[in-house]
């Protein structure tokens, strides 16, 4: 093993300063500066004072919150289930499970609409029930796998060792089990909570005209207003790394 | 009590399961009937199928996805694999820590501002003409190459030193014992850092719709576009296509791990 070595990792440390680093930077620029390319503030105060924007944070907020939620909910018993089941098949079910989030979530989407449509006659009527559906139905994989590989590594002994001790079965849930598996949980969370916030395409497809902050940004796109477009994804990537910072903590915490 | 909850476990997935596939299958029943709407009576037909084949449109969108998502698949296995390999074969620890955090950043950013900061820097920034295709491979290479990363160091971690060690002292020379002894064990991972780049480059919309050319459609970009008032022909297609392609990843997935199954056993 020599130093030298290091280089065959070169080409890609190249490729994440100028596709990953530079373009914050760019970004950055952008968010900062108006068309004619002066420094101002504006498009961060215009965000932050115009009450339709604020709204579409919140609205964005919103669903993803009650997306994750409810993908926290189907998905933890089941992963209990498939991991600490003890069920002969288990290993079948999971890849059932899991195998859509391989299939194309424009092709799913348009499935779900299509059930949807049989169901409600005309889905526009009900835009914020089925955007959670919707948003549920794509991301509930996402949030099933973390908490699964996190629960099927909990080994058997530390149940039987607290009930040994003479817990019951729910006191062995809350405090041994659960506290075991919240990596899990935090993983499943990452990979649901960000994205739903920005997955506007899932809301212009069944014809939910309300604004996320992704649908902010391909607006702006659309306008080529690059100037308030690298403002949203300033405010995300904000975001983004207060989520992570918090995750990461809660992490260490635990211990 | 045991048998009890038992049988309410199986229950519980069993409509998970139900759930899940019951959109996708209720297309499948549908996409083997000539009827132009879901819930309509209609009789058999596999003329879905034959325009999947056969429309000009829709065969070219299909292609393009495919080529491009194994071309950028490719690329980005052998970048993210000689990452992996030089992170851990050197010895350079800011090299490490620089790849490991820059990585990160696009596995938990969100895809759309992935692909407006790639059409920024590159588009607008740098004033590149997307019809060159360079923003649009680039684009998913940043997509994708984080996840060939995190497949093939984890592996590495596990590799033992002494393999390579012992290749060398027998005489091989290091590009020698880097292919055959480290890349050879390695090729499950790396299989499967590519599949999952695959996976991601296929299932993409925002980075190709930011990023792509305006003659250029992938399957995500065409169907949002057939969604917003559909020609009835294409809307059935692709329901053909929806079927056929959850087959294929179905029969793909359990194949994989039936083969995996037997291999512990063997």
């Amino acid at each position: 093993m020599n130093n030298h070595k290091s280089f065959i990792a070169l080409p890609y440390g190249l490729f994440l300063t100028l596709f990953v680093i530079l373009p914050f930077f760019v970004i950055l620029y952008y968010a900062l500066t108006d068309s004619t390319g002066a420094f101002t503030l504006v498009n961060f105060t215009h965000f932050f004072t115009n009450p339709k924007t604020m709204g579409t944070l919140v609205y964005s907020l919103l669903i993803s919150v009650l997306t994750t939620v409810i993908c926290l909910i189907l998905a933890y018993p089941t992963a209990y289930i498939l991991a600490k089941g003890g069920l002969k098949r288990s290993t079948v079910y999971l890849i059932l499970l899991v195998v859509p989030m391989w299939i194309n979530f424009t092709l799913r989407i348009t499935a779900l609409k299509e059930i949807l449509t049989l169901l409600q006659g005309n889905i526009a009527y009900y835009p914020f029930f089925n955007t959670i559906v919707c948003m549920v139905y794509d991301y509930l994989p996402f949030m099933l796998l973390p908490i699964y590989n996190c629960l099927s590594e909990i080994g058997d002994e530390y149940g039987e060792a607290a009930m040994d001790l003479g817990a019951d079965r729910v006191s062995t849930f809350f405090r041994v089990i659960l506290p075991f598996s919240l990596p899990g949980i935090i993983s499943g969370i990452m990979m649901v909570f960000l994205p739903t916030m920005t997955d506007y395409v899932i809301l212009d497809m069944i014809y939910n005209s309300t604004y996320i902050m992704g649908s902010l940004i391909g607006s702006y796109f659309s306008s080529y207003d690059w100037n308030n477009g690298s403002m949203i994804s300033v405010v995300l990537l904000s975001l983004i790394m207060m989520v992570n910072l918090a995750a990461d903590w809660v992490i260490k915490k635990r211990g | 009590m045991k048998k009890k909850s038992k049988a309410f476990y199986v229950l519980w997935l069993f409509v998970m399961i139900f759930v899940m596939y019951m959109p996708i299958g209720v297309l499948a029943f549908y996409s083997f009937t000539d009827a132009t709407q879901i819930g309509q009576t209609a009789s058999f037909s596999v003329q879905n199928y034959i325009s999947l084949v056969t429309n000009p449109e829709l065969r070219g969108m299909i292609i393009n996805t495919f080529v491009l998502a194994f071309f950028v698949a490719a690329l980005s296995t052998i970048l993210g694999t000689a990452a992996a390999i030089g992170v851990h074969f050197g010895k350079a620890r800011k090299v490490e820590t620089f790849i490991s955090l820059g990585n990160q950043v696009p596995v938990v950013n969100s895809d759309v501002v992935t692909g407006f900061s790639i059409c920024i820097l590159l588009m607008v920034f740098l004033h590149m003409d997307k019809s060159t295709y360079l923003p649009l491979v680039i684009g998913h290479m940043t997509l994708c190459t984080p996840f060939v990363y995190l497949s093939v160091r984890p592996a590495l971690k596990m590799f033992d030193m002494a393999h390579y060690e012992a290749a060398i002292d027998l005489g091989a020379t290091p590009f020698y014992a880097m292919v055959f002894v480290v890349i050879k064990e390695l090729l499950p991972a790396i299989g499967t850092g590519f599949v999952t780049a695959v996976t991601l480059s296929l299932d993409d919309y925002f980075v190709t719709t930011y990023t792509k050319p305006a003659v250029f459609d992938t399957v995500s970009t065409y169907v949002v576009n057939a969604t917003k008032g559909a020609m009835t022909q294409i809307k059935t297609a692709l329901w053909a296509l929806s079927t056929v392609i959850a087959v294929i990843v179905l029969v793909a997935v359990l194949l994989n791990s039936h083969r995996l199954r037997k291999g512990e056993t063997s």
